[in-house]
């Protein structure tokens, strides 16, 4: 009897919340099929994980590896190299491994910055102004803990990705779809798109997806949603102007957040084709207002109080905006 | 001074780590449980806008996104002095108790519970979900996958998406729900009672058996600390609203207070050799890593608040709820003591397992579940909220300060697991003065005890940090004054 290799699979959290792994322990059933075509070989969230083996193992021998988790400090740097070095296939898994995403908005801030709110908070007993440091000298011997990084990065700028799967986190119908592929491809029975493409994303944008109505209606200014008394169910959000990230955002997702009544806050990352996410935002924003004169144009942006959150929310760190230039800097 | 270090095999992510400093006999001296990660969510969330919160926190967690969702709605619900209308709290209710089942069952069946299903001395490759299943049947294996599959479903129905959700919002729902979707989770909630009734059996036939019950139920991990949780009116469990009450080690009440009056009655201590504070009662005041009357040290998540509480609010959970402190702390002169020892979590947790789902019951059946009346408008323009929830590993609050735009000037998060930070540091140092006596180390034994201790209180450092709960692979690294290694110890070796 002829006994097929199983294919050799990892995953790797970094800076990242779990909900990655959650989403692919959500394939229920199908995860056993998965478990049949592929051997387990490093998986923290789900299984005793040798580190050493890990390490041990010969280069590229891992056929593929989701990695999932931004890169907030040292630690998370070096697993990004390792598992670089070890995978055929490095895939950056969901939005903060891709762009950040949430805690991306750190880079916002300082490190110094950070740390203040942590530990001089309202209810925080912190009469001495004691701060974690990266080496400590207790009475007994030194204790060390790893540094924190000056920005958020995301794995590219860090390693060199071969794929990507946008969302936050990607959905499991995308995820069974993914793993499919790759399983099929490393069987020889399909080909994979060019190194760097996405996958698991659509080719246009969560507006595509949206059944709510457009129709071509433009707005005179932004409103937010604790303020607007009355949500119409079947007509497009932004028309209704609260500020909707749809037009800007990759499909893939099934639009589930406009679905259920809440604007699209763009965790599927930029859409086909679109560099700065931000930018992309703008302009269909703009589009929609109901103005001509910049003047008028900068009022009604106006209406938008949080320009960073809203056009950077999920992309930030892998922005050009802020991040990029002085994480490659850091990792040097 | 001898030096051991035990160090998740993850170390090198910043999962968390154990230093052990040994005196000159070879005893224990000092023990230092480390948790290295931050990510600031405090500091960058301020200048968003507050009904955004919601959204922006989940990203705390993706084991617990639920948690973090009703917590920041409901402090974004009093920062606008908005009471949401009565169904948008029962849709809230509902799917919070629907995330409990889930979140309980994976925890039983795949995380902390096979070192009781499986009993601790089963080979490490036997103590996880294939070993469980091989052990009580395929059929059960896919009666967690039923549960988990239908309480992601019910997550979805209501809060629009299974990981995530995002209807949630400062003044109720963006959505309600219909008949048809309303039947739908009837029909999963009843599937989710049957299965919460037969893991509280299950759980009595395997403490049935004296190993696996003296390991479990055992002194080895017993801290006479203070306990707290959220409580209704009744003093009963609440898991979505309440009021908080504390225990006192003897079970006498120390008060009982409105969650938004937290910080008269919590304050948090620092140290500087780890970024996790450690919460603990102001008012008993901080004494150090010691339990005890004097020590403000307590404990949450299931011990916590079936301790804190005088009873479950549905009939089948409450008939458990006395079943399991006749059994564990009969009453003494009148007052039933809490429970100290920490391997009862695990029964508790399956006693909250079987509340969720008959509250899932109730709340499904009351008229006003399908009403679209499920969003109340702001009345004045925002100030200040609390928004405190029961999340699984313990009590979660979120405090937001915002400008009269309802920009966010100002945020503080009390993270469930962080209210435990002191009782496992409290647990560690047990099993390091147990297992290592005049410098002779019971290696393998350490390792199982502590992995033990970790996953009886369903550690998420996802919330603090980022790794799921209950698995922490752990690699002891001996190192002589020198630090020099002059041994490993690795789990499955």
């Amino acid at each position: 009897m002829i006994e097929t290799r199983k294919h050799r699979f990892a995953m790797y959290w970094a800076s990242a919340c779990g909900g990655c792994d959650i989403a692919v322990l959500n394939l229920h059933e199908a995860i056993l099929d998965f478990a049949e075509r592929f051997e387990i070989v490093f998986w923290p969230a789900v299984m005793d994980t040798k580190y050493a083996d890990l390490e041990a193992m010969p280069d590229a021998s891992i056929d593929v590896t989701l990695f999932s988790g931004g890169i907030r400090n040292a630690e998370n740097a070096r697993l990004a190299r390792l598992l670089r070095a070890k995978s055929a296939i490095l895939v950056a898994f969901g939005s903060c491994a891709n762009e950040g995403c949430i805690p991306g908005l750190a880079n916002l801030a300082t490190t110094s910055g950070l740390l203040t709110a942590a530990f001089e908070g309202p209810s925080t007993d912190n009469p001495d102004h004691i701060r974690p440091a990266a080496a400590f000298h207790a009475p007994e011997g030194e204790l060390e803990l790893p540094e924190l990084r000056p920005l958020l990065a995301t794995l590219d700028q860090v390693v060199e990705v071969d794929y990507r799967v946008p969302g936050c986190p990607p959905e499991s119908e995308r995820i069974a779809e993914v793993i499919g592929l790759v399983g099929a491809a490393l069987d020889g029975n399909a080909t994979l798109p060019p190194r760097g493409s996405i996958l698991g994303g659509g080719k246009s944008t969560v507006c595509d997806e949206c059944k709510r109505d457009r129709n071509s209606k433009r707005i005179d200014h932004f409103t937010r949603l604790p303020l607007l008394a009355s949500v119409d169910a079947d007509v497009c959000l932004l028309e209704q102007g609260l500020p909707c990230n749809g037009p800007a955002t990759r499909d893939g997702c099934g639009a589930k957040c406009p679905a259920a009544g809440a604007p699209c806050i763009g965790c599927y990352g930029a859409a086909d084709g679109v560099d700065d996410f931000g930018a992309r935002l703008l302009s269909a924003f703009a589009s929609v207002v109901d103005a001509s004169e910049p003047e008028q144009i900068d009022t009604i942006l106006n209406g938008l109080p949080d320009p960073v959150g809203q056009f950077y929310r999920f992309s930030l760190a892998g922005s050009l905006l802020r991040g990029a230039r002085a994480a490659r800097e850091a990792t040097q | 001074v001898t030096r051991l270090t035990i160090d998740p095999i993850t170390r090198l992510e910043g999962h968390g780590k154990i230093e052990i400093f040994l005196d000159d006999q070879g005893d224990v001296e000092k023990t230092y449980f480390q948790v290295p990660e931050l990510r600031g969510f405090e500091s960058f969330c301020v200048g968003r806008p507050v009904e955004e919160m919601p959204a922006l926190t989940n990203r705390i967690c993706g084991v617990c996104p639920e948690a973090h969702h009703l917590a920041a709605a409901k402090a974004a619900d009093a920062a606008y002095g908005i009471v949401p209308p009565r169904p948008a709290q029962l849709l809230r209710e509902l799917m919070y108790c629907a995330f409990y089942v889930t979140d309980h069952t994976t925890h039983f069946y795949a995380l902390g519970g096979p070192d009781v299903i499986m009993g601790p001395d089963a080979p490490v490759a036997d103590r996880n979900i294939l070993g469980v299943i091989r052990k009580v049947g395929l059929e059960v294996g896919s009666r967690v996958i039923e549960t988990r599959r239908g309480g992601h479903r019910v997550v979805e129905l209501i809060g629009g998406r299974r990981i995530h959700p995002c209807t949630a919002v400062p003044g109720g729902m963006t959505k309600g729900i219909n008949a048809q979707e309303r039947a739908e989770i009837e029909a999963i909630a009843r599937q989710m009672l049957d299965f919460a009734a037969f893991s509280n059996e299950l759980f009595a036939t395997l403490i049935a058996d004296g190993q696996t019950r003296d390991l479990l139920l055992g002194d080895l991990f017993r801290h006479e600390t203070y306990y707290s949780g959220l409580v209704d009116d009744k003093g009963r469990v609440a898991l979505y609203d309440g009021r908080i009450r504390v225990v006192a080690p003897d079970g006498t009440e120390h008060g009982t207070y409105e969650p938004r009056d937290y910080r008269e009655w919590i304050a948090e201590h620092v140290e500087p050799w780890t970024y996790l504070k450690f919460p603990y009662l102001r008012k008993v005041g901080w004494k150090g890593f010691v339990d005890g009357a004097d020590s403000g040290i307590y404990t949450v998540a299931p011990l916590g608040r079936l301790n804190a509480a005088t009873g479950m609010a549905t009939p089948r959970a409450q008939a458990e709820y006395e079943r399991y402190f006749a059994t564990l702390a009969p009453p003494t002169n009148g007052v039933r003591p809490p429970v100290h020892v920490r391997g009862a979590m695990h029964w508790a947790r399956l006693i909250e397992m079987l509340y969720a789902a008959e509250r899932m019951l109730e709340l499904v059946a009351d008229p006003e579940i399908t009403s679209t009346d499920v969003r109340a408008m702001p009345t004045q323009a925002p100030t200040e909220g609390v928004g405190t929830v029961e999340a699984p590993r313990g009590t979660l609050t979120h405090h937001y300060w915002t400008d009269a735009d309802g920009l966010v000037t100002r945020v503080n998060l009390i993270v469930g697991t962080t209210n435990n930070h002191a009782p496992i540091a409290l647990s560690i140092d047990r099993a390091a003065r147990g297992l290592i006596r005049h410098g002779v180390v019971i290696d393998n034994g350490l390792l199982n005890r502590i992995e033990m201790a970790f996953r009886a209180y369903d550690p998420c450092f996802g919330c603090a940090t980022h790794s799921l709960p209950g698995e922490m692979p752990l690699e002891v690294v001996i190192r002589d004054p020198r630090g020099e290694t002059v041994g490993v110890l690795r789990r499955g070796d």
